[in-house]
């Protein structure tokens, strides 16, 4: 497997897989993450996954610069560029309810890419998102890539509160929000599902390497799923239903 | 909630929050790392008391706190120069402290410094949380004595150690308080992407002066000076190391803390060593900073002796 490194920290390098931003690295950096944890077993205080990089922080008290990356390069050397297991990844199905009510950027992303609210759902919901990274809150997942006539810049005043469970698009990104925060993203929709809880053994529901499809549901169905709608910081007169009116 | 005696707290102070280590293994999860700012006050109060590197200790920024101990133990106060108090009974920082049960401790603002550090005899009896640390995150709503990321609030209970055998009473050295008025300047390991950054630059950021403005936080350090030419391209977003010193488009050059988001991309210039962040810790917004280049290897060396010092145990 192809890399190199820089020295990014008195305890980190950070390993690049390559330059931009490609799905084929996603798979790469998964397998060496899994090797090097296993490999460098209680060597490796943190391993970081992103786009095209892995970030390494480890014990000053047990390597050196030279060590360690002797010990990457043994464990890597033997990694073929593409995987076996690949087509295996399991794919994590979101539900998520598209509406204005929880969605208030639903209809302008319908205007943008003159489309319907109907067919943006439904073209978001078409495709399997890969999780590129984990970053700018617990648990948040960056996803791609949006089909392009879905890819909507960033709002140029960011909201000051976005709920726990907002699902949003920015530029060819999509991301659920997993706990309230600002946020600058368009927002298209909510699932009713936990993405972060710190009480659990596995605390945040998606991880870099992982597949994502989303599930158009009702507003019953999100309801019954524990999905909340009393918590919504923006007009309440939005509609809960996008409107359709000029589908035939 | 919890029988064990512990500290009660009439005022919590400006800021007061638990810290320990930091966390370990949970940045994959977009989990910062956490941990004392100024790990060489907080591992001396820790040591001064016989408690492992490591231990949960709390940090006080700008002072302002009270609090009536339950037990009988010992404590250390270390760090910003507050004026330390027991039953309005003036003691000194940098040793060990007694205590009674009933007696009321009390540490003004500080006259020097940001940043005390109160420890006591076995440690702050917290569950650890996420990564395997109780370091308290105020952003992510985690950590800390609730586990919910609140910084210390006037009527919590600290539950301490019971039974501890007591240490002797001794105190740091005078070789080893820093002078926090000190002109302070940073030692910087350069990254890969300085070659981003034009020679004349370069020379810039590594003769005048920037200073911290009051934009500074447990995230980053947001200094002013000289702008810093970049392409002012963003990169790919990759993990953020402690210390990257990060360039926005402004020029303006940004210090990246202990609670600094896992990943980000803007252009770095190297990374400031964790001690020298000890240091700056301790440095009120409009102090002027410097910068000087170091090799890792001499960086290594020298963050390599502060790990074996504490350590160790006394």
């Amino acid at each position: 497997m192809f890399w190199r490194y820089e020295v990014t920290g008195v305890d980190t390098i950070t390993l690049h897989f390559g330059d931009a931003i490609d799905i084929a690295l996603v798979d790469r950096i998964q397998r060496a993450a899994r090797t090097l944890a296993d490999k460098l077993e209680g060597r490796l205080i943190d391993i970081v996954p992103s786009y095209t990089t892995l970030l390494l922080r480890y014990d000053l008290l047990s390597d050196d610069l030279a060590s360690l990356v002797a010990g990457v390069s043994d464990a890597l050397s033997a990694l073929p560029e593409t995987g076996a297991e690949k087509g295996s990844r399991q794919v994590i199905e979101i539900p998520v309810y598209y509406a204005p009510s929880v969605g208030p950027d639903l209809e302008s992303i319908a205007t943008h890419s003159g489309l319907t609210p109907e067919q943006v759902i439904q073209r978001h919901c078409s495709g399997v998102y890969n999780v590129f990274a984990i970053g700018f809150a617990p648990g948040f997942a960056y996803l791609g890539e949006v089909p392009p006539e879905l890819a909507t810049p960033r709002l140029a005043t960011p909201r000051p509160k976005v709920p726990a469970g907002t699902l949003g698009i920015a530029d060819t990104q999509t991301a659920l929000y997993p706990l309230e925060s600002p946020g600058g993203w368009n927002l298209i929709g909510r699932t009713p599902l936990s993405l972060f809880d710190p009480g659990r053994e596995r605390p945040a529901l998606l991880e870099a390497g992982q597949q994502v499809r989303f599930r158009a549901i009702s507003r019953d169905e999100y309801l019954e799923l524990g999905g909340r709608l009393d918590d919504l910081p923006w007009a309440s007169e939005l509609p809960d239903e996008p409107d359709t009116g000029d589908q035939k | 909630m919890t029988n064990q005696p512990g500290f009660t707290f009439t005022k919590p102070g400006f800021l007061t929050l638990l810290q320990d280590g930091g966390r370990r293994g949970a940045m994959h999860m977009g989990l910062a790392t956490g941990g004392a700012m100024d790990r060489h006050a907080w591992a001396w109060a820790n040591r001064l008391l016989g408690n492992p590197y490591g231990t949960p200790a709390l940090e006080i920024t700008f002072g302002g706190v009270e609090f009536r101990s339950h037990l009988d133990t010992q404590i250390a106060v270390t760090g910003a120069e507050v004026q330390c108090a027991v039953n309005r009974e003036p003691r000194a920082l940098w040793s060990t402290i007694n205590l009674k049960a009933g007696d009321t401790v009390s540490l003004s603002a500080p006259k020097r410094g940001v940043r005390t550090y109160l420890a006591v005899l076995g440690g702050f009896q917290v569950k650890p949380g996420l990564g395997g640390s109780c370091a308290t995150f105020t952003r992510e709503g985690t950590g800390g004595l609730q586990q919910d990321g609140r910084p210390l609030n006037a009527g919590d209970h600290l539950p301490c150690s019971e039974n501890q055998a007591t240490v002797p009473n001794r105190k740091v050295s005078d070789h080893w308080r820093p002078d926090y008025r000190e002109e302070l300047e940073l030692s910087v390991i350069p990254g890969a992407q300085i070659d981003r950054f034009p020679a004349r630059v370069l020379e810039t950021f590594f003769s005048e002066p920037y200073t911290l403005t009051p934009q500074t936080d447990r995230m980053g350090a947001r200094l002013k000076g000289p702008a810093l030419e970049t392409t002012g391209q963003t990169l790919i977003s990759e993990g953020t190391s402690l210390g990257a010193i990060q360039v926005p488009s402004d020029g303006q050059p940004i210090l990246l803390l202990n609670d600094r988001q896992t990943i980000g991309g803007y252009p770095k210039l190297g990374a400031v060593t964790p001690r020298s962040l000890d240091a700056l810790a301790q440095r009120a917004p409009g102090t002027r900073l410097r910068f000087r280049p170091i090799t890792l290897h001499e960086a290594q060396l020298e963050e390599r002796e502060f790990l074996e010092f504490f350590s160790r145990n006394l």
